[in-house]
């Protein structure tokens, strides 16, 4: 029952922030809704016992991306943008493409309903050891060359990003 | 599942994605644009969330651990890019930066 409304609440947030980041004219504004739209997601993690996940979306999400973004923001004078239209002059194209994805994942959605249910796992007794501990064990042995790869595309983004933003090397 | 069974996070999630394409589709801000890709990256990261519970398996986190991943080397990446737009057109706007336009 106490999943039920906290999932109503998350999702309230989510979809709220989501909608609100999608219509606002003001930059700064899209960015704090959506900042509102990341909590309920993590939120949503937590309801699903992703207590690592939670926290990763809350310091990576919230506290790096977002922050960039604001100052990206900040940066760029967005004053004159947003005096003029913000939405594109071919929005029935998009507003068809919009509905046509929607509609394709409802549609498969309504179709696999049944499937889900099948596919239910046998029960597998509770994890005795926390979240956290069984990702590392998994990242750590199972997933241990995509790890390294994934610090490798960090370096290069890092460089790469510094590389754009300089006048003169 | 703890009372709230698996397809309604399915549903919330195909939402969230509809409203993150949305957003790419309508906007003319690339900032905004951006925001909106974030979005629908969340959207997936929460499908594979909710399919990790219900499978009982933890891979699935350590695939969002990767999209994440990605998602911060994408903005770093995707806002120097949109730096060197601004200071080289002076406009953020997607239907001005059009030089690759056929």
């Amino acid at each position: 029952m106490l999943d039920t409304v906290f999932f109503y609440l998350f999702t309230l947030l989510t979809l709220g922030g989501a909608i609100l980041t999608v219509a606002t004219r003001n930059a700064v504004h899209s960015a704090l809704f959506l900042i509102t739209s990341l909590l309920g997601v993590a939120g949503l993690y937590l309801l699903l016992h992703a207590e690592f996940l939670f926290a990763v979306q809350i310091i990576v999400y919230v506290g790096g991306i977002m922050v960039l973004f604001l100052f990206v923001i900040m940066l760029v004078n967005l004053d004159a943008a947003a005096a003029q239209r913000q939405f594109s002059r071919m929005w029935p194209v998009a507003l068809g493409c919009v509905a046509l994805v929607g509609l394709e994942l409802f549609y498969f959605l309504g179709k696999g309903e049944p499937a889900f249910r099948i596919a239910a796992p046998p029960p597998v007794p509770e994890p005795t050891a926390g979240n956290t501990e069984r990702i590392a064990d998994v990242l750590f042995s199972q997933y241990l060359l995509p790890f390294e790869i994934a610090s490798l595309l960090l370096l290069v983004a890092v460089i790469g990003s510094v590389v754009m933003a300089k006048k003169r090397i | 599942m703890n009372g709230v069974p698996l397809s309604w996070y399915l549903v919330l999630s195909a939402i969230l994605f509809s409203l993150g394409v949305a957003g790419f589709l309508f906007r003319r801000n690339i900032i905004t644009i951006f925001m909106s890709i974030e979005l629908m990256l969340n959207a997936v990261n929460l499908t594979f969330i909710a399919f990790s519970y219900d499978l009982r398996q933890v891979n699935g986190h350590i695939f969002t651990f990767f999209v994440m991943v990605v998602a911060a080397a994408e903005a770093a990446v995707g806002l120097a890019i949109i730096l060197t737009v601004y200071k080289n057109r002076g406009t953020l706007n997607a239907d001005d930066v059009n030089s690759l336009r056929f």
